[in-house]
């Protein structure tokens, strides 16, 4: 964690960061090594200009003007009888070191005062952001022309008034990144830590936005390469100098008479944009990389809320397609039917008699790994649920616990499939089934009850648009059908004022009415089979006590299955009928919710509720001082 | 209470989040309301109320995170509301804080070694004093020594927290604010890291202020417990004495709502949550 970056621009040091592995990985990547290996020649020619070079930029022997390739001049002459190796070389570094300049401007300017206005706020973000607004209103071209006539025809004042153009987009960048890490938790660890506004900026805040900064400067060279040459094309740079641009412009004066002339400059100017963009492609693959491992964690899949996960495509009622469907799972369906409604057996472990309403059996869900290995995460689950109960799954992170419910609503986030076993919804064998087919059961079949009220909520819409949505789709009824439908489901999942909650947006409501809000979504549609997925860790007590007792109340009028994935021991007690413990991908033990929680049989079972402070005795008072 | 010295006392404090707009039409968020309590030294207070009661506020004004609109509030005799930053870095040295997320309260880009070291090296030690800190801290919350070269991403849960349990003690405080530190935890996780931070205390003698939700978690840590209700403690007493016998209408709904892991006990809480819902 030393990496001092090697200085590009003024954005490397600070902070460290492992800078040998992005490096490294970078060169890994075909295209980045491609593109960094003809970056570096590039500028190791023009820097050694002198040493390469046969003689100077500008000698000139009107004598060899047009002049083929010779011994000495392996490209040639200009018109003016001038080395077109040594114009190329020396006009590298006139034209990468305007660039050079309009990107050291462009930084200087654009990522402290982004640093600033992102971690200060308030009045100093406003007024640059207003100006950095005001030059970005400012057509390019028309300014850098406008400048040349004030300022006068020298390249360098012109990359000076270019660096100053292009300085909003790090603004704006930088800005967006710090105001971001601001509000982490590590940032004000750091302020009660004691440390100073500039040590947190340098230790905390630039390494997040050292990254985003090393692409956007690739990405910008490209750009002010390519406007400088076409200013110097345009005749606006300054005439003497050799520039890659004003070569162009020459050589496409003379195409009708030399048409090879204008190949160099412009593979030079090819060469160098394309590397600066695969570069920094490459760059972000290998930067970005290195947050994949804890974005994974949030990577739930995000679109299992109302809208989404019961939209149905409105072909799917089509009775063709309806009827085909069930086809490559008849032959599971013979198999189950003869099984009786069981009555409600105490344990539902044994494999062999499947529950009709939801039965797993042997249940595996692999996940493919970026490496190419495979890694398993539930390892041959059974798990029934009869109509009219609530069965919990119980279990700590990492059990499998969610990944087995995501299996049964076929919503497995990225990379995760079931490689085994079978899952049977209202006798459907849902594994292997396709994906038009899995959606007409959701909503209608099986219904979900996500973790995160809020994030399940489109803040874009009305509550009343996202309960209507659905059932329009879903039950073919019309908007004011929907309306009056929707109402009653807000007045069942007893939200005392539906028409208004009906016509909030989900900021407007609290996590509580939200979960309300979902549940009535849940059972717009009369499911046969709920899956909810700690439905009630995001709220309070309070708020969790009373919908628990609403799910509770659904559950038993309309005799719903309930499958109740729970890391809360309290919660099986108050609403499960029947508890499956997992532990690392496994059922360690089924039974009744009074079995599982007073006569744990499993070590494992019985860890967890030794884990559990309930019964706990308080602690005593205080005694005075200890130490 | 009054013949102990107490090391930190809140004296009707207010804080409100400004509205947006500007001028008038800003209309302002009280969160706290008057708010008095106080932590004696190697005492715990557990602080106990429902989301948005403005308790976590609580914890980050004494931290100097929220500015106090009134209202005192004096650590060890001193008053710190609205101490200046000079002041504020100092007294870090006594003041530290456990947040509830564990996987955002450590810069995932620093190792746990860089972590640990940060706020020693604010206090001025050297760079070497402070790596030979970090062995003993990490010794201390039962992490493997090896853990100091390591980025938070090879960490659990559980494991993170013991990191920023032992960012907060690297100085020595005095008075630590658990902000939910174990709501984000496994169960058996959860016990783990309550019994490392009773150890600690015993071990050292500091202050806790523990932040939750939860109360059976902070009957189980606090000496004494707060509960507190839209801005405004409405109860204080021993851990037994609110958790077992809660006198406040707004306690006594908390309890009963806390489901228990016991079917039949949890029936008669169940009940009874539903008669008090229906009286109230």
């Amino acid at each position: 964690m030393s990496g001092d970056g090697g200085g590009r621009g003024n954005n490397g040091g600070k902070g460290g960061g492992g800078g040998n592995g992005v490096l490294r990985r970078v060169l890994r990547n075909p295209l980045g090594l491609v593109s960094a290996v003809v970056l570096a020649l590039i500028v190791l020619a023009v820097l050694f200009a002198p040493l390469l070079s046969p003689q100077g930029p500008n000698v000139a022997s009107l004598r060899d003007s047009f002049g083929g390739p010779t011994g000495g001049h392996p490209l040639g002459f200009d018109s003016a009888g001038r080395d077109m190796v040594a114009r190329l070389l020396y006009g590298g570094r006139n034209t990468l070191g305007g660039a050079l300049l309009a990107l050291v401007v462009a930084l200087v300017i654009g990522v402290p005062s982004g640093l600033l206005a992102g971690y200060r706020g308030g009045r100093f973000d406003a007024a640059a952001s207003w100006v950095v607004n005001l030059v970005m209103a400012l057509p390019a071209m028309v300014v850098l022309l406008a400048s040349r006539a004030i300022l006068g025809p020298t390249v360098w004042v012109l990359m000076v008034v270019l660096g100053v153009l292009i300085s909003p987009s790090f603004f704006r960048l930088v800005r967006g990144v710090v105001a971001g890490v601001r509000g982490e938790l590590y940032v004000d660890a750091a302020r009660v830590a004691g440390l100073s506004d500039a040590r947190i900026v340098a230790r905390h805040v630039l390494i997040v936005v050292r990254a985003p900064i090393i692409i956007q400067t690739a990405l910008v060279a490209g750009i002010a390469i390519g406007l400088q040459a076409g200013l110097e094309f345009l005749g606006v740079g300054s005439g003497s100098t050799p520039t890659w641009g004003a070569m162009l412009n020459e050589a496409f004066g003379n195409i009708q008479r030399a048409p090879t002339m204008i190949v160099w400059p412009g593979l030079a100017l090819g060469l160098t944009s394309a590397s600066l963009v695969l570069l920094a492609s490459a760059l972000r693959d290998a930067l970005e990389d290195r947050g994949a491992p804890a974005a994974r964690r949030k990577a739930r899949r995000g679109g299992s809320g109302l809208v989404s996960s019961e939209l149905a495509s409105p072909e799917l009622v089509s009775p063709g397609l309806v009827s085909s469907e069930p086809a490559p799972s008849e032959s599971v369906l013979s198999e189950s039917a003869p099984s009786e409604p069981a009555p409600s057996g105490p344990v539902s472990g044994e494999v062999g008699e499947r529950a009709e309403l939801l039965s797993v059996r042997g249940l595996r869900v692999a996940y493919d790994l970026a490496d190419g290995t495979v890694k398993e995460v539930v390892h041959g689950v059974d798990i029934d649920v009869r109509a009219g109960e609530i069965v919990g799954l119980v279990g700590e992170s990492g059990s499998g616990k969610t990944q087995t419910a995501f299996s049964v609503l076929g919503i497995l986030p990225e990379g995760g499939r079931v490689a085994g076993g079978s899952v049977t919804v209202a006798g459907t064998e849902i594994v292997g089934l396709d994906e038009r087919a899995h959606r007409a059961l959701r909503g209608t079949v099986v219904a979900y009850v996500p973790q995160e009220p809020m994030s399940n909520l489109d803040p874009s819409f009305t509550i009343g648009t996202q309960l209507t949505e659905p059932m329009r789709y879903k039950l073919k009824i019309s908007r004011a059908e929907a309306r009056k439908r929707a109402l009653d489901l807000l007045r069942q999942v007893e939200i005392t004022d539906p028409e208004r909650v009906f016509a909030s947006y989900p900021h407007q409501i609290s996590g509580g009415m939200a979960q309300r809000v979902l549940i009535a979504g849940a059972m717009s549609c009369d499911p046969d089979l709920l899956i909810a997925d700690e439905p009630t860790t995001a709220l309070d007590v309070l708020v969790q006590a009373e919908v628990l007792g609403l799910l509770r109340r659904l559950q038993r009028e309309r005799g719903m299955g309930v499958l109740l994935v729970t890391h809360n021991l309290g919660v099986v007690a108050d609403v499960c009928d029947r508890v499956a413990v997992m532990h690392d991908g496994r059922i360690v033990e089924t039974g009744t919710a009074e079995q599982i929680l007073h006569a744990p049989e499993e070590p494992y079972t019985r860890r967890l509720l030794g884990a559990v402070l309930d019964r706990a005795p308080a602690r005593g008072a205080w005694k005075g001082e200890t130490a | 209470m009054s013949d102990v010295e107490n090391l930190l006392a809140v004296e009707d404090l207010h804080v409100s989040f400004p509205g947006r707009g500007r001028g008038r039409r800003a209309a302002r968020t009280d969160v706290l309301n008057g708010v008095s309590l106080a932590v004696r030294p190697g005492e715990t207070l557990g602080l106990v109320g429902g989301s948005g009661s403005g308790k976590t506020t609580l914890g980050r004004a004494i931290l100097g995170l929220v500015p106090a609109r009134s209202g005192t509030i004096t650590f060890a005799g001193e008053r710190i509301d609205g101490a200046t930053p000079r002041r504020r870095r100092t007294l870090s040295r006594d003041l530290q804080v456990v947040f509830q997320d564990p996987y955002t309260s450590l810069n995932p880009s620093l190792t746990i070694g860089d972590t640990l070291s940060e706020p020693l090296l604010a206090q001025g030690l050297s760079r070497a004093e402070a790596r030979g800190r970090v062995a003993g801290l990490l010794e201390r919350v039962h992490l493997p020594s090896d853990s100091a070269a390591r980025l938070p991403r090879e960490f659990s849960g559980g494991q993170r927290q013991r990191v920023a349990i032992a960012r907060a003690l690297a100085i020595g405080p005095r008075l630590i604010v658990c902000d939910e530190p174990v709501s984000a935890l496994d169960l058996t996780t959860q016990q783990t890291v309550l019994e490392l931070l009773l150890e600690i205390q015993e071990g050292t003698g500091v202050s806790y202020l523990f932040v939750s939700h939860d109360l059976a978690v902070v009957r189980f840590v606090s000496h004494r417990v707060a509960v507190i209700h839209q801005g405004v403690i409405v109860e204080t007493g021993d851990a037994a004495e609110v958790t077992e016998r809660p006198q406040h209408v707004y306690t006594r709904s908390l309890l009963l709502a806390a489901p228990v892991a016991d079917v039949a006990e949890q029936r008669a809480r169940r009940e009874a949550f539903e008669r008090e819902r229906a009286a109230g």
